[in-house]
């Protein structure tokens, strides 16, 4: 295979947190993964089972004790090229209000153009185009801090997609976020996604998992199980040992299931309940029909 | 009659007043909510619900209006705030801000040895509390809390407020950032608490499920107002008041509601994926 060399390529990579001369918690376990161009993945696991640690290796905000991070082939370990990196994999965190640095929602978005050095008109073009894939260009003169929380972190998004990159890694973005914020935020990234962004999102909202194309699993540092959403969602029981669940559309599926064997147990989104449901009125409206 | 653990009367608050960019976050708000009850108070971003809250320990005084809790009056100049805040616990949206102390079971200790307790008196609550939120007493009291995720931190800080042994207890979003199995660990032991203990307890969330589960009462803001208030069966039942005050569904109410545009007869207010299940089967088992 040569075509797809992957964006992202995590190979082997350990991590530890040092606590004191003698004592080290290990947070990542040789953990490999490839992340490919164009891809949506979310990573899942639960409260310390590693996922935010293996996210802020993506872009060299951490680097491996041991093994290597590959970003399009630059060893985030190489500090020269650091910057290559950040502009190639960008970073929204969980909390709005902790990355917003300028008074004026623009200022904000442009600042890490001026600290690469972008010339004033291809910036005013590169904050235009970016306040507008995230809906927020009537937001443009507005001081920041007087936003909702979707709206901070959609500012967010821009200030990385100014930056031009290939793939926004989300470390639990929606996480703060009412359901209105998060759906607006997910709206942004399907979009960014449809147009050939890569995604990696890191999240507990398992309806959220539900439209990712791959899906990651850890515990205790490795990667326990992947697969496409649908697969991993199938496996209920071992994801309730791992202390994550399924999208509610999915235990409601299953629990009709065991009641009633035809209905699909293997459902992960509330439309395809909904349809789930017609089908099964319908066949039935035709049976007694004959 | 007992009177209620928490009372409001017409508290109404404007933050930057007599300025141009005066904005009224609270206008004439009155709640009350009685001993042992559990309350979830929702609505858009910006409706009021931080603010009043705050007013619950303290930590803002009422403009106008008036809030008694327990029998302390926060508008009395003179009330006792250590007192009021001893009883009145308060876990902020981002809990992991607060925590200060290099090890957990030090940060976690802070409360009830600031009290004057006894040291064993103080372990003893240590323990207690970590064991509530789901941390090992042994595993973790001596773990640095920078080398925690976010959500231990979280945990961290909340068992930090139950150590405290708190009457009330005022949660800003308790789950957000936990994993599943976490936010339903804490869901069980905060109704536990709320249940078996008698605490009452008042929590912000913007997690519908979580309100579904929760809640007995659920008072919904919009604008510094209390727009309405009721069960959670009454408020996920009635689709207009939702849409109107941007509120959320619970995916299994969203799923009803889908099938109720498509002519099915489901009763929209079964919030649980029980019952939401048992509408279905209705449905298709004829």
């Amino acid at each position: 295979m040569t075509a797809d060399h992957p964006i992202i390529r995590v190979e082997n990579v350990s991590f530890s947190y040092k606590v004191n001369q003698d004592q080290q918690i290990p947070v990542l376990q040789n953990v490999s993964l490839d992340v490919y161009p164009g891809e949506y993945l979310a990573i899942i696991g639960h409260n310390g089972s590693g996922k935010s640690t293996l996210s802020k290796h993506l872009n060299g905000i951490l680097t491996p004790k041991t093994g290597d991070v590959y970003v399009n082939q630059i060893n985030t370990r190489d500090r020269e090229r650091i910057y290559e990196v950040r502009s190639q994999v960008g970073m929204v965190f969980q909390h709005p209000d902790n990355q917003i640095v300028a008074t004026i929602v623009e200022d904000d978005v442009a600042f890490g153009l001026e600290n690469i050095g972008i010339a004033a008109h291809e910036m005013r073009e590169r904050i235009d185009a970016s306040l507008e894939a995230v809906g927020m260009s009537a937001f443009r003169h507005r001081p920041p801090h007087h936003l909702s929380g979707g709206q901070k972190q959609r500012i967010a998004i821009a200030g990385i997609l100014a930056m031009r990159p290939q793939c926004i890694v989300l470390d639990e973005a929606t996480s703060m976020l009412d359901s209105y914020g998060r759906q607006d935020i997910l709206a942004v990234i399907r979009k960014l996604h449809r147009e050939g962004m890569t995604i990696v999102t890191v999240t507990h909202h398992m309806s959220e998992v539900a439209e990712a194309d791959r899906v990651v699993v850890m515990e205790a540092g490795q990667i326990v199980l992947q697969g496409t959403p649908r697969e991993v969602f199938a496996h209920q029981e071992r994801l309730r040992e791992l202390h994550l669940d399924v999208p509610d559309a999915s235990r409601i599926a299953a629990l009709v299931h065991q009641q009633w064997e035809l209905f699909s147990p293997n459902l992960i989104a509330n439309e395809e309940v909904v349809e789930e449901v017609n089908r099964h009125v319908i066949k039935q409206a035709e049976a007694s029909g004959t | 009659m007992t009177s209620p653990i928490v009372d409001v009367t017409d508290l109404s608050h404007v933050y930057m007043q007599g300025t141009p960019l005066a904005h009224q976050a609270l206008d004439r708000v009155s709640i009350q909510v009685e001993r042992g009850e559990c309350i979830a108070i929702i609505g858009h971003t910006g409706s009021g619900k931080s603010t009043l809250i705050q007013h619950l320990n303290g930590l803002m005084r009422p403009q106008s209006g008036k809030v008694i809790v327990n029998g302390l009056d926060v508008s009395d100049p003179k009330v006792d705030i250590r007192l009021l805040r001893r009883q009145v616990g308060l876990v902020f949206q981002n809990p992991e801000d607060q925590l200060f102390e290099k090890l957990v079971g030090d940060d976690i200790a802070y409360g009830p040895f600031k009290m004057g307790l006894p040291i064993a008196e103080v372990k003893e609550r240590v323990e207690w509390a970590m064991e509530l939120v789901g941390l090992s007493f042994d595993e973790m009291k001596d773990r640095p809390t920078f080398a925690l995720s976010g959500g231990q931190k979280r945990k961290v800080a909340l068992a930090g407020v139950l150590a405290l042994r708190p009457h009330v207890l005022v949660l800003d979003e308790p789950t957000a950032g936990l994993d599943p199995r976490s936010r339903n660990e804490l869901l069980q032991r905060i109704r536990r608490l709320n249940v078996e203990e008698g605490l009452t307890v008042i929590f912000v969330s913007h997690n519908m499920e979580e309100v579904a589960r929760l809640a007995q009462r659920v008072y919904v803001m919009a604008n510094g107002q209390i727009a309405c208030e009721g069960t959670p069966r009454h408020i996920f039942g009635n689709s207009s008041l939702l849409q109107e005050h941007h509120i959320g569904t619970p995916e299994a109410v969203d799923i009803l509601y889908q099938l109720r545009e498509q002519g099915y007869a489901v009763d929209t207010g079964s919030f649980l994926p029980e019952e939401a299940a048992a509408e279905i089967l209705n449905l298709i088992k004829r």
